[in-house]
């Protein structure tokens, strides 16, 4: 990047931060180099192949900041008990893939909201925020609600077991499919496996069994592979999901079109996903509370499947804008209530948030008037 | 010029890659083997044989620093993501042959499958407060592998040897090292899983793109041989 491209990139973040703070928000800094504990243990080991990751002897493994949302989260969760706006502004780094022509380092510029529990109004207001900010970009929006899928999951006939699978990989759509697929059959398991399952059904000593076959090494224990081979035998004896279920997954994930006719298909589809009548209440809030901003629900796209891959650990309402001459992202956001609690240690805390990329603002361009 | 051609120094592949080298008819005088990293092969137009470990050949073929380099296709791999567009297989020679599993604890009876790896971790999870700990020495292999099977609450232990002991120690879990003939592992406890296969290596013959020789096209080890 040039010096005069860098400069208007910066230019760029600090007007969108004036923004940002003209909508209440209070400007804070986070540190670049952050502990990678947490932030390991959040994402899981994937997002080390992602990030840069240092150490030294004083402070162990240190990771350079892949985003805002957790650092600023946790700055919320240690000083604060009531609601409060943050925006921020500043490099993040992402390892890219070998050949790719994708920056590792660029600005990201955002605002998160904590402990707004109203969360439809919080939801309709920090995406309006964005839809300002990008009113006169040429740029195409995309809204879904990640929350959709987990209250059609919960409203499953399936056991808890199997209810906390599918939610643990809501966010992997292949592994999600598979898993359906394996619940609706009476599942398919090897002949190791059946004998194993056998002699735990017919009360075998399995004390006996395990110790027989090794030794006991390592933290988990002869208690937790007992546990959890009798979840397996109860599991193996569990009603297959319906047809009726798995169809009404199928085409809930297909669900496209204005947000304003969504709660509608849900309802309906909701006679084959009982889950999804709460759904539909939480989006008709929403669409409520955009339309007292004056943002009409019909002009806005929507799809039920939008942000499974891409918007990691997000559980709620998510929306993004591409440009409209790269298709690169632009702005993105969403609700993520689930990790935060997790972040403040069991307290329940509902955090939505957003981030732009200046840089990549600024190259989508303007809509000629 | 002189034409570098990197060769394990010692351990597993290195006895056999001069074997390999000599019957290709790149001889070298035995009384300097012992001495010194680098000997002049015989027979050929200003051949060198630099010793090296076998971890430091493939970065050194990246660099261009060497032409040629005989490695195990494990250590291309697991170092260089890129590596198609910085060098380029001549040939697989057949030895060094090896797999790099993932391996549980034996009395594990309720893991037989990577995919019982999941349930086992968000288990493990609710228990230890942790992911499952797997110990290894190739970070990107095992971390590529695991995405492949969507296993994600799993944590990357560095393991730069006696690797089958971290179970027992109660540093990993589970592991995931290199497997021959699988009697180490049974001797410390441990089991392959049915479909845990990471990679299967063997020694390959490598040329760096880096380095082009006079103006002539990119010779492969044949055109070596032939200006003897």
């Amino acid at each position: 990047m040039s010096a005069d491209q860098r400069a208007a990139v910066a230019a760029e973040a600090e007007r969108i931060l004036a923004f940002f703070e003209s909508k209440g928000a209070e400007r804070v800094e986070v540190d670049i180099l952050q502990p990678s504990a947490q932030l390991l243990d959040l994402y899981g080991e994937d997002i080390r192949s992602r990030a840069y990751i240092t150490r030294d002897a004083a402070r162990n493994e240190m990771v350079l900041r892949p985003d805002f949302t957790v650092p600023v989260a946790n700055h919320h969760m240690s000083n604060r008990k009531g609601p409060a706006r943050y925006a921020y502004s500043g490099p993040v780094f992402r390892k890219q893939e070998p050949g790719s022509d994708k920056a590792n380092e660029y600005l990201q510029s955002g605002i998160e909201y904590f402990g707004a529990s109203d969360r439809a109004a919080a939801d309709a207001e920090i995406f309006l925020v964005f839809r300002e900010l990008l009113a006169a970009s040429e740029a195409r929006v995309a809204t879904g609600d990640l929350g959709i899928l987990l209250a059609a999951v919960e409203g499953l006939s399936v056991s808890d077991r199997r209810k906390s699978t599918l939610l643990r990989h809501i966010w992997r759509p292949a592994r999600f499919r598979r898993l359906v697929e394996e619940y609706s059959n009476a599942a398919k398991v090897s002949k190791r496996r059946h004998e194993l399952l056998v002699d735990a059904g017919c009360g075998k000593d399995l004390h006996r069994l395990v110790a027989g076959a090794g030794p006991v090494i390592g933290v988990r224990t002869t208690k937790e592979v007992i546990d959890r081979i009798r979840a397996l035998d109860l599991d193996s004896m569990e009603e297959p999901l319906s047809g009726k279920e798995v169809e009404g997954l199928r085409d809930l994930l297909r669900i496209k079109g204005p947000m304003s006719a969504i709660p509608a298909r849900l309802r309906h589809l909701s006679r084959q996903l009982p889950g999804l009548g709460r759904a539909a209440e939480c989006l008709e809030a929403r669409i409520d509370a955009l339309s007292e901003l004056g943002c009409d629900p019909s002009g806005l796209p929507f799809e039920a499947s939008y942000g499974r891959t891409t918007l990691e650990y997000y559980d709620g309402f998510v929306f993004g804008w591409f440009s409209n001459a790269s298709g690169e992202t632009i702005a993105s956001g969403g609700r993520y209530d689930l990790i935060n609690e997790v972040l403040g240690s069991g307290r329940k805390c509902p955090a939505i948030g957003g981030v732009v990329r200046p840089a990549v603002l600024i190259s989508a361009g303007r809509r000629a008037e | 010029m002189n034409i570098k051609i990197g060769v394990p120094a010692k351990g597993r592949l290195s006895g056999k890659s001069l074997d390999w080298l000599r019957s290709n008819g790149l001889g070298f005088n035995e009384p300097d083997l012992d001495r010194r990293y680098s000997v002049r092969a015989a027979g050929v137009v200003s051949a060198e044989l630099v010793f090296l470990p076998a971890g430091e050949i493939p970065e050194e073929i990246r660099r261009g620093n060497l032409m040629f380099g005989i490695t195990g296709a494990d250590l291309v791999h697991e170092q260089q993501p890129d590596w198609r567009q910085r060098m380029e297989i001549q040939a697989e020679l057949g030895f060094g042959n090896t797999r790099l599993m993932i391996a549980v604890p034996q009395f594990w009876i309720d893991v037989e499958s990577v995919h019982d790896l999941d349930d086992v971790a968000a288990r493990f999870r609710a228990e230890h407060g942790w992911g499952l700990r797997i110990a290894t020495k190739y970070h990107s292999l095992v971390r590529e592998f695991l995405r492949g099977i969507d296993l994600t609450d799993y944590r990357l232990v560095d393991s730069q040897g006696a690797t089958e002991g971290t179970v027992a120690n109660e540093m990993a879990e589970a592991i995931a090292d290199l497997v021959s003939t699988g009697e180490t592992l049974t001797a410390n406890g441990l089991k392959t899983l049915s479909d845990g296969l990471v990679f299967k290596s063997q020694a390959i013959f490598i040329r760096s793109r880096e380095v082009s020789l006079r103006s002539s096209d990119r010779p492969d080890i044949q055109e070596i041989m032939t200006w003897r």
